[in-house]
């Protein structure tokens, strides 16, 4: 089996899918990528499954190596990327070569990357899926001299793009009430909604601290309720006042107070938000929370069909004369003014 | 005067019916036979049934499925009966986790103990001597929330966290015991220490506790633990086990 090597690896990289779901009553969420909207991204522009795994890399990507030509897609935070130091566009995907130094560097918009393999990231399912889980100990953040076996591929296409999308820079976050929300003073929830807040450092595939401009949120009584369920997009009230949102790996229950809920849609935006980013709190009501959530569905099973062959200036390309830039249907040789017979 | 059961959204994720607004014996009880019988329904909407302290829920993608057919669906079967009058699962275990309370590997015994109004030795006399049940598997794989334990033990959870308990940690909050599984963060105060796994991912099994067993933990010697952490493999800790008809 074809292999991608970690010749060098950032701080945290991770084998991630759509995660695994079925096990909440035995105490595991479903966890999976942090920016799910990346693993579409990348599907559509290898012209593959979104169910493939890829890598997902937080802060900054790596070093890697392949052992056969392997298709790639770039998709996520965006990094600055080379290939033996040829530099390779973002939100994109490209060919690399057997052998060649797939270099990923720092994360310039947004928090993680995401590498995409043609035929996907082959680890062995753990309970129907390759999702590392963290904080569960299923699977491990991948390390230097690691390596991950890479799918067949039955693609060919590269050189595929896809426009960037705006999730990467913080913003309103679209929240719906929570089981806990009507606990909270009428005044309270105002002020939450007015409120600025920067997205902390303090932030992991559990949950994203968010800092207020000003006062914290009183949560009075609150430290003895009855423990319950919680989900991905939970604002949960700690005893400092700051909300955090619950992210994928977020814990089943919990006894904090949870003030609402971020819609599923901008989770990715959470996720991406780089630390100090600008982000607002804003409610709306079921109705149009599901109908945001089913046009962002229609959006990413468009994604194959946004995803676009790359106008590239023949001016950029280092090695001109190694592309086939014909192909087909006209012959060099032939005499193109030559009747058909 | 009541709405209990209740029936709310979760996010976009489902719907939670709810039994009782506190801890209650008979609403825990409630949760898991209403999750029986919502799982026993097959509906093909329904992704997972789970439980909490009180509550069962319902995962369900509310974009995908109309909230009021399901909830429609969730009332009349509530209807079929008195679920707080339902009986505790079958085939239930009872453990005796090996334990050390306070010292160093469980620093906040004192801190505990000082909230209940008691002091240590009478603390550990307690909570080595009692019994609790599984009431609730949630937060971590496999992670049981355990109780309840004697109004004594009805302290609230700390206003900070503290920023990481080892696995096999015990912590204590609101008449509760938690064992966590995995490295944590919590708001509950770690009093005492085991080398039980509640996951364990290599195995057959990889859950060792289901909702309505039953525990105790038996107060053993730092040392002595520490030679049981060194011995033991299977990840049961140096606990024994019987069954509850």
């Amino acid at each position: 089996m074809s292999v991608l090597r970690i010749l060098s690896g950032g701080p945290q990289l991770s084998v991630q899918d759509a995660g695994r779901p079925g096990y909440r009553s035995q105490g595991l969420t479903v966890a999976g990528a942090m920016d799910l909207t990346a693993l579409h991204e990348g599907a559509a522009l290898l012209r593959q499954s979104p169910t493939m795994a890829a890598i997902e890399m937080a802060g900054s990507g790596g070093v890697f190596t392949a052992d056969r030509d392997t298709r790639i897609a770039l998709t996520g935070a965006v990094m600055a990327t080379n290939i033996d130091g040829t530099a390779l566009a973002w939100n994109a995907s490209h060919l690399l070569p057997a052998g060649a130094r797939l270099t990923i560097g720092g994360a310039q918009t947004g928090s993680y990357g995401y590498l995409h393999l043609g035929g996907g990231v082959n680890t062995a399912p753990v309970m129907n899926a390759r999702a590392t889980h963290l904080r569960a100990g299923i699977g491990a953040a991948l390390q230097s001299g690691d390596t991950v076996p890479i799918g067949d591929d039955a693609g060919t296409d590269i050189g595929m793009g896809l426009i960037p999308d705006s999730r990467f820079d913080g913003g309103t976050l679209r929240c719906v009430s929570s089981m806990q929300t009507s606990s909270f003073a009428a005044d309270v929830l105002a002020r939450f909604e007015a409120t600025a807040f920067a997205r902390d450092p303090r932030a992991n595939r559990m949950g994203v601290r968010m800092d207020p401009d000003g006062d914290g949120f009183a949560t009075q009584g609150a430290l003895s309720i009855v423990s319950e369920v919680t989900v991905p997009g939970d604002i949960q009230l700690t005893g400092d006042g700051a909300p955090f949102v619950l992210m994928c790996e977020c814990q089943t229950t919990g006894g904090y107070p949870r003030i609402g809920t971020v819609i599923p849609c901008d989770l990715p935006r959470v996720a991406q938000a780089p630390a100090g980013a600008p982000i607002r709190f804003t409610f709306i009501d079921m109705h149009a929370a599901i109908e945001i959530q089913r046009r962002h569905e229609a959006m990413l099973k468009a994604l194959p069909r946004a995803a676009a062959p790359r106008v590239r200036n023949p001016a950029d390309i280092g090695d001109l004369l190694s592309y086939q830039l014909i192909s087909g249907a006209i012959s060099a040789d032939a005499d193109p003014y030559a009747k058909d017979t | 005067m009541t709405d209990l059961p209740r029936i709310r959204t979760v996010g976009l994720s489902g719907l939670l019916v709810t039994f009782a607004d506190k801890m209650e014996e008979p609403a825990n009880r409630a949760a898991l036979a209403f999750r029986a019988a919502v799982a026993a329904q097959d509906w093909p909407e329904v992704v997972e049934v789970s439980t909490s302290l009180v509550s069962t829920f319902i995962e369900v993608d509310l974009a995908a499925v109309p909230i009021d057919t399901i909830t429609d669906r969730l009332e009349e079967l509530l209807r079929t009966r008195d679920w707080l009058q339902a009986a505790l699962p079958e085939g239930r275990t009872l453990w005796h986790v090996p334990t050390v309370y306070g010292t160093d590997l469980a620093p906040q015994l004192e801190e505990a103990a000082a909230l209940a109004g008691v002091d240590p030795d009478t603390a550990i006399a307690e909570l080595s001597s009692a019994r609790v049940r599984v009431l609730t598997i949630g937060f971590a794989p496999g992670q049981p929330y355990m109780g309840e334990l004697s109004e004594t033990w009805n302290i609230p959870r700390q206003e900070g966290l503290t920023p990481s308990v080892p696995p096999g940690s015990l912590v204590i909050a609101i008449r509760q015991l938690i064992i966590f599984t995995t490295h944590s963060p919590t708001g509950w105060r770690h009093i005492g220490q085991t080398a039980w796994e509640n996951f364990r991912p290599s195995q057959q099994d990889p859950f060792a506790l289901s909702p309505g067993d039953e525990l105790t933990f038996p107060s053993v010697s730092r040392a002595e633990l520490l030679k049981i952490k060194d011995q033991d493999t299977s990840g049961a800790g140096g606990a024994t086990s019987e069954a509850l008809s």
